[in-house]
């Protein structure tokens, strides 16, 4: 069989299935951000997207291109600023954080800042923006990112963001809120959650095509396989069609 | 006040400055080239997720220490390109922090604190690993000892809340921003997302904003809820249509994909971004010759819609 969807469109349209109808979440530019849409015009009409620099609760009708875009708050209920934006997460009442990153490690701690040594980098990134705010202060943080070895790595080389840090427990002794944490790794091989005991990353579905041998290779460290490992759904029609038709009509996430 | 006399009076080799927007929007860019113009240099550089104004004053040679939490724009690159090759050449001092505690570290200076607590940041190498180093940092009265300080709390568990960081105040030397309307004593209106620019112009010594109109101040009376910074906080208004340009101006601009596209090219090959400074900047003599230099056909597109604020339909490829 022929697939009709490109691997950012299946990364957009399985991730969009797990933001729940009225929840909040804080989305990172790209990627994420077009996955909120698509969840509000499928299955989460009443998803409340938030963007950091102070767009609460917007209508999109068009793609913003960065966090602080004068598109984050097309019709939204406020157009605020930083602060109110942070201080919302900070109070525990947003949901989701939707974050992208360079590298990964198998407790979902993520790295957005430096490929190499932090003081001579090899390759230097943007930094943290929102996303060690978001995924230190919202409850349940979601990650998108292409499966390779160089992203999924066994220690990341900067720790920019904090996911289950060193292990069960770590997070609660570092200080960070009881029960919150890394929720589901999307990529173009596979859907992960988090084992309860270990805190590690574990396989719970596998995309279309892709095989189990295939993302252990693409990994730098030994993944878990879910006991229930299951099937990820192909893009359905309608909702390649409300993604290329209405959410990002002039390709400039799922172009790429 | 002129930007040229603007500049020269506030912003000095090796001060500590801060500069408002974010990413591609609303960043003080005639300012940002007039800095460069004059040719400033060992600028301490603060902003939070600050895009095309960091790039272009560390391009144009001006900055040497940089306190940020993201340097991006976007689609147009994802990582600013010339931060990006001077950190990664050991020219640019850089030392990292979130966006909630940058702006929390402005709003601290902005209300005359020594710090303030936020909860994200912990048992990150945010925390663990330190731009500057604790000899520089203690040999340099400007820059706090500790990059920040990692507290239990000291109310026990109340709210919640078992272990804190703080972090320090910043106290620029000079903030920069960029408004849509000022009148000429200093009052600011803006319209649209603040970022954290009101905080950072409160937290400095010094504060100079570039505005689109000037208006009466009978004007800015007559609503007073809509405006967020009084003239006493302010030093220089600067009249700047286009001010925020190649960055968007809500209300007024989109950002310019044309011009960011282009940027992006030159700042790429260090030859090509010298010609790119020496045609655009050191070659213009002020913001207005280098807005004429911009073809007229990208500025036509790039106009906001009235009922968006933004241009709608503008293609962003």
């Amino acid at each position: 069989m022929t697939q009709n969807y490109n691997m950012m469109e299946l990364m957009i349209c399985t991730a969009s299935r797990y933001l729940e109808d009225g929840k909040t979440v804080a989305v990172g530019t790209g990627a994420p951000c077009a996955t909120a849409m698509l969840a509000q015009k499928t299955i989460s009409p009443n998803l409340v997207i938030l963007f950091e620099a102070g767009g609460i609760a917007p209508e999109l009708p068009s793609m913003p291109i960065s966090v602080g875009d004068s598109r984050t708050f097309h019709k939204a209920v406020m157009a605020a600023g930083m602060s109110e934006m942070m201080t919302t997460c900070s109070r525990g009442i947003v949901d989701y954080a939707f974050l992208g990153g360079a590298q990964i490690d198998k407790f979902g701690n993520i790295n957005s800042t430096v490929v190499g040594d932090y003081y001579k980098p090899k390759v230097r990134f943007p930094g943290s923006g929102g996303a060690n705010d978001f995924a230190s202060m919202c409850w349940n943080t979601l990650i998108m990112t292409v499966h390779s070895k160089n992203r999924f790595v066994e220690k990341v080389d900067f720790l920019t963001t904090p996911g289950y840090l060193t292990g069960p427990g770590s997070r609660e002794a570092a200080g960070l809120p009881d029960n919150s944490g890394p929720y589901k790794i999307i990529t173009d091989l596979a859907v992960m959650g988090f084992d309860d005991k270990t805190k590690t990353m574990v396989v719970e579905s596998i995309n279309p095509g892709a095989t189990k041998e295939q993302i252990q290779e693409n990994t730098g460290f030994e993944l878990l396989f879910s006991d229930n490992l299951s099937s990820t759904s192909e893009p359905k029609p309608e909702e390649l069609k409300i993604l290329r038709e209405e959410v990002d009509p002039t390709k400039l996430v799922i172009g790429r | 006040m002129s930007l040229d006399h603007a500049i020269s009076r506030f912003v000095h080799d090796g001060c500590h400055l801060s500069i408002g927007g974010f990413t591609v929007n609303r960043n003080p860019m005639a300012a940002v080239y007039e800095i460069i113009r004059q040719k400033k240099r060992g600028i301490h550089l603060y902003a939070h997720s600050n895009g095309q104004g960091v790039d272009e004053l560390i391009g144009g040679g001006c900055v040497d220490r940089l306190e940020i939490a993201y340097a991006g724009n976007g689609r147009f690159a994802p990582t600013c390109v010339r931060f990006r090759k001077a950190v990664e050449s050991g020219e640019l001092v850089v030392e990292d922090y979130s966006n909630f505690q940058m702006s929390l570290r402005f709003t601290a200076g902005a209300m005359g604190l020594p710090f303030l607590p936020v909860k994200s940041g912990i048992e990150s190498d945010i925390a663990n690993q330190w731009g500057f180093k604790p000899a520089a940092r203690r040999s340099d009265e400007k820059i706090p000892d500790l990059k920040l300080c990692i507290i239990d709390n000291p109310f026990g568990r109340w709210a919640d809340t078992t272990r804190l960081v703080l972090v320090p105040a910043i106290e620029p030397d000079v903030s920069i921003i960029h408004a849509q309307t000022a009148d000429s004593s200093g009052t600011v209106r803006i319209d649209g997302l603040a970022f954290t620019d009101i905080e950072q112009a409160k937290a400095a010594r010094h504060v100079i904003v570039t505005c689109e109109t000037i208006v009466d101040t009978r004007q800015l009376r007559k609503q007073p809820e809509r405006n967020q910074l009084p003239f006493f906080c302010v030093d220089a208004v600067v009249h700047l249509p286009m001010g925020a340009y190649p960055t968007a101006c809500y209300g007024h601009y989109d950002y310019d994909p044309g011009y960011l596209n282009d940027y992006r090219n030159y700042a790429q090959n260090d030859e090509h971004h010298r010609n790119y400074l020496d045609r655009y900047i050191f070659k213009t003599k002020d913001h207005a010759a280098f807005i004429s230099l911009q073809p007229l056909h990208r500025l036509n597109k790039i106009k906001a819609d009235p009922d968006t604020g933004y241009a709608t339909g503008l293609n962003r490829l």
